[in-house]
């Protein structure tokens, strides 16, 4: 044998062996919603008894914890390390191990964290586990596009022309690479969403359906009883039902 | 003991290694396990013990030698080189989130010199599968 192996990225097919859809909560722009969906709609396929997994993969600004109010704490440890469960949900977060400490990454940092977490995190068996992806088609996404083969994206976007423009280029990507894509999301509606629609049929992925912006979701972060309350729990309850 | 888990890896990794080298039979195993995740060598030779039961029969008779390596960082924003007794964590929790994921040195470990975050860990890491040693060519 020649060269010397980073064995990690051979344990991660065994580790998601029982998951049986991996879906990246992505859609390119910062801000737009991606960790309030993807934290809500884990929320809501817990309450319809699903068995779901939620892998907060922006390290550098974790926010599942915050937006599901779970408490941040060591992992337990045993042959692996079991994500936190909370509400039904299955999380995992760099939070957990960060403290209030900032995480500076560089990408090659970023990908041998999320090396090490997919090698050692045991989901056990899962309907669903939704990534929370940081903004962007950087390392991250490049990463789990190469390492996850089942992967699927669900791309978030709003009306702005300067989100439109960002969701296009990352659909494109996704469908030339022929990454399977569950469709976009509309998120923060405010319009008619007819700009959202004419881009899912431009290129050629599903519309899911519409979160209207809810003024009342501030107040609802880290508290799940308010937040099933919300009207973005509802739509995307809707949505999970059809998982 | 998170070790398991990386230890299974290795086996994992060494399976490959000897799929593609055509090898019937692994006799060794040459690990090498980075000072910054503070693994103990001692353990870590009985995590793979531990794991070798469940694994392919080309590992059945494997043995194992761990070796360990220091930790080398290099500052991106001033170039100094450092090792681990030229930094200071505040309490066993950052030792401990820095043993689950060594890049965590970054959230609390900081240049001697400059004091930035913004550094590269050049050797001593985590855990390398180094080369394995067997026979029969398949
Ligand atoms: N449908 C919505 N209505 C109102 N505010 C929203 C809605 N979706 C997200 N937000 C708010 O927008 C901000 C960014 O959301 P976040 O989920 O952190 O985005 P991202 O993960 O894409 O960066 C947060 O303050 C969040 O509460
Ligand atoms: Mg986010
Ligand atoms: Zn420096």
């Amino acid at each position: 044998m020649g060269d010397a192996l980073d064995p990690r990225p051979f344990a991660i097919e065994q580790r998601l062996a029982g998951v049986r859809r991996v879906i990246g909560v992505s859609g390119s722009k910062g801000g737009i919603g991606k960790s309030v969906i993807a934290s809500t709609l884990a929320l809501a396929l817990a309450d319809q008894d699903r068995r779901v997994g939620l892998f907060d993969l922006d390290f550098t600004s974790p926010s599942d914890h915050v937006v599901l109010g779970v408490d941040r704490s060591f992992p337990a440890e045993e042959f692996g390390i079991d994500p936190h469960v909370a509400h039904g949900i299955h999380l995992m977060s760099v939070a957990f191990f960060a403290g209030d400490a900032a995480v500076p990454l560089r990408g090659a940092a970023t990908t041998s964290a999320l090396l090490e977490l997919l090698a050692i995190t045991r989901w056990g068996d899962l309907d669903v586990l939704l990534l929370d992806m940081p903004p962007g088609l950087g390392d991250t996404s490049l990463d789990v596009i190469n390492l996850l083969p089942r992967l699927e994206f669900l791309l978030v976007g709003n009306e702005s022309r300067v989100v439109i423009e960002s969701v296009r280029r990352a659909a494109a990507l996704l469908t030339e690479l022929n990454v399977p894509t569950v469709g976009i999301l509309e998120n923060m509606r405010r319009g008619d969403g007819e700009a959202i629609r004419a881009l899912a049929e431009g290129v050629a992925m599903p519309y899911l359906a519409a979160i209207p912006f809810d003024s009342a979701l501030e107040a609802a972060l880290g508290d799940v009883e308010l937040l099933r309350k919300t009207d973005v729990y509802r739509s995307l309850a809707r949505l999970a039902e059809s998982f | 003991m998170h070790e398991l888990a990386l230890a299974d890896a290795v086996m994992k990794a060494a399976l490959r290694a000897a799929e593609d080298a055509g090898m019937d039979r692994v006799e060794r195993l040459v690990v090498k396990v980075g000072e910054l995740q503070q693994i103990e060598k001692d353990l870590f030779e009985f995590s793979l013990t531990s794991v070798l039961s469940s694994q392919d029969q080309r590992l059945a008779d494997a043995s194992f030698q761990v070796t360990e390596e220091r930790v080398r960082f290099g500052c991106n924003a001033c170039g100094r080189e450092y090792g681990r007794n030229d930094i200071s964590l505040d309490d066993s929790d950052q030792g401990e989130a820095i043993h689950f994921i060594p890049e965590l040195s970054h959230a609390f470990a900081r240049c001697p010199d400059c004091g930035s975050p913004d550094f590269e860990i050049l050797a001593g890491r985590g855990i390398t599968l180094e080369r394995i040693e067997g026979t029969g060519d398949g």
